[in-house]
């Protein structure tokens, strides 16, 4: 009996080739006609304005993190909706600790002003 | 299913602390925000006081990830004890500086939750998760006094280190779990007693990455190059916290999963661990040499005590654990004590960390002189201190187990950091022109902290039969 990984590398191996087979393909027999509009980046269909490298201000970087902690406890109360009746009392407790920590958390971001914009 | 949540307890109370603490800052005035660090000394005291009250438990929790046996208490206590010491040391450092008190103390309280599920951590998941609520409190807390460029370069380079070494850590573990379907401590080493000297491949590089992620966390050896600068960027007393603290959770995980769990396959790691105990050791001295401050100083005589103790996790079995755990906390002491007096020199904004500065403080204040003496003569290993009892134990153990040639380069070691521990006491005692070390009545706290640390470093020396007999119990009682 052969290693049962065997076939996996051997997947590896032929992907490997038609991948390789493919570029070198387009690169020999395809047609090339560069033109300034073929070089310019794809934004959509709109002729792209402006450099795309400008500067964010930091308070977005604040909001993609609360928004992040925010939505795991959502993503965790799901399973726990689901097994409500075979976790009973104790799942509920344990949710509740699990959502009063994460309250503090919303009322040390909102005291320390990290929901106002300006 | 029945659950039991009493060996949580310790952990949830420093949890509830520091959620306290976290809670409070943003409700009290600014000038009584000073009460913060009373609430958070007494939650420590609390979980001491509890953990004193568990010892002998051998309950574990949630189908075994978490195992409060005697080895986790003893780490506890070491951890309640360092953090205690800590905050003590850091009233007066906080109000010279700006940082902000709320979040300092409820993040050295959140770290010590995870060195807490570290020690007792019977699953590797566990063990990873209170690595990181550890690691990712120390991150923040380097980088806490936000003036200082120093800092912000601490921070973001223990940062990225830090995350690199738990990428390791965090592979190894798949890699284990890939082989041997389990990441419960317990089952692993039932697997690779099984499967006597033929281990598939899988494992053994799985040891071996977790291997090289926890040798990241003590600074050993080849991964050592980021602790003189993160050291000398932090603000002072957690330096001292990460030195001592942080140190002995990363240790922790080696004396459980390493010298216990992994020791059917020690063979495999044993010989590599034999060479980072000696290069750790030697590279660490010989570079401590070399500096002029001694904060950077205290940074590297960190790696070769990491050296000292990796000794113990090569010697292994009941000699070499016990003795890994009584130097750990023979080595709390005398270092939270070297950097509280560190921190006795600080005036103003201006960190006083340099040999120049030490001059002539032994005659200007005869305490903090005698206190500095008594933690560098232990650091360097002279009795009757604690550090010599310590160090004493390990090259036992060394022995016992075979390995003279690491108690012999030890000892060697031991005489090389000699020349630059002695350097501080010559300078605070033969020479003029230092500057002017905080009195008493500006920084009562932080006396009283040197005073336990100086108790502490005496009493281990002189009285070790008590806290060696419980180290050995502690180590015996793993599973």
């Amino acid at each position: 009996m052969a290693d049962p990984y065997l076939a996996v590398a051997i997947l590896f191996f032929f992907a490997g080739i038609v991948v390789l087979a493919l570029l070198l393909i387009a690169e020999k027999v395809g047609p090339k006609k560069p033109s300034p509009v073929k070089g310019e980046p794809f934004e959509s269909g709109n002729s792209p304005k402006g450099d795309a490298r400008i500067r964010f201000p930091v308070k977005f970087y604040l909001i993609a993190m609360l928004f992040l902690i925010f939505d795991i406890e959502v993503v965790f109360l799901y399973p726990w909706a689901i097994l409500f009746r075979r976790l009973g009392i104790l799942g509920l407790v344990e949710m509740g600790i699990f959502l009063l920590i994460l309250v503090i958390g919303f009322i040390y971001a909102w005291r320390k002003g990290a929901l106002e914009w300006e | 299913m029945e659950t039991n949540l009493t060996p949580l307890l310790p952990a949830a109370e420093v949890t509830l602390t520091a959620l306290t603490v976290l809670l409070l800052d943003l409700f009290l005035r600014e000038e009584e925000k000073g009460f913060l660090a009373w609430i958070s000394v007494t939650g420590l005291a609390l979980a001491a006081g509890m953990a004193f009250f568990l010892w002998g438990s051998q309950e574990g929790a949630f189908r075994n990830t978490l195992l409060l046996d005697d080895f986790a208490l003893f780490f506890t206590e070491i951890f309640l004890g360092t953090a205690l010491l800590t905050i003590l040391s850091s009233i007066h450092y906080l109000r010279e500086t700006n940082i902000r008190s709320g979040e300092y103390y409820a993040l050295i309280l959140f770290s010590t939750t995870g060195m807490i599920l570290m020690a007792a951590a019977n699953d590797l998941i566990l063990f990873f998760l209170g690595l990181e609520t550890m690691s990712v409190g120390v991150y923040i807390l380097t980088g806490m006094w936000r003036e200082r460029v120093e800092a912000s370069e601490a921070a973001m380079k223990y940062f990225l280190i830090g995350a690199f070494a738990t990428g390791f850590l965090l592979y190894g573990i798949a890699l284990i779990f890939g082989a041997t379907g389990s990441t419960n401590l317990t089952r692993i080493s039932f697997f690779l007693s099984l499967s006597f000297h033929q281990w598939p491949l899988l494992v053994i590089a799985g040891v071996y990455l977790v291997f090289i992620g926890l040798a990241f966390k003590i600074g050993a050896f080849p991964f050592h190059f980021w602790v003189p600068d993160v050291y000398e960027g932090a603000p002072t007393p957690i330096t001292g916290f990460m030195s001592v603290a942080v140190k002995a959770a990363a240790f922790a995980g080696w004396a459980r999963i390493f010298v216990h769990q992994f020791s059917v396959v020690e063979h495999e790691w044993g010989v590599p661990l034999h060479a980072l105990a000696i290069l750790t050791m030697t590279v660490g001295n010989l570079l401590a040499i070399a500096q002029s401050s001694v904060k950077r100083m205290l940074a590297y005589s960190s790696i070769a005590h990491a050296g000292y103790l990796l000794i113990g996790v090569v010697a292994g079995k009941e000699p070499g654990g016990s003795a890994l755990l009584f130097y750990l906390l023979a080595y709390a002491p005398m270092t939270l004590g070297a950097f509280a007096v560190l921190l006795a020199l600080k005036d103003g904004e201006k960190d006083n960390e340099s040999y120049d500065d030490f001059a002539g403080v032994g005659l200007k204040r005869p305490f903090l002189g005698m206190a500095m003496s008594i933690f560098m003569l232990s650091l360097a290993g002279f009795p009757p201190l604690s550090g010599f009892t310590g160090k004493f134990y390990l090259f036992r153990s060394a022995i016992v187990s075979g390995y003279t040639d690491l108690a012999i380069i030890g000892a060697l070691n031991s005489l090389l950091s000699v020349i630059y521990y002695l350097r501080v006491i010559v300078k605070m005692y033969m020479e003029q022109g230092g500057v002017e070390a905080q009195p008493f009545a500006k920084a009562p706290c932080l006396y009283v902290a040197i005073v336990i640390a100086v108790l502490g470093t005496v009493g281990l020396g002189l009285l070790p039969a008590r806290a060696l007999s419980l180290s050995g119990v502690s180590y015996l009682s793993l599973r």
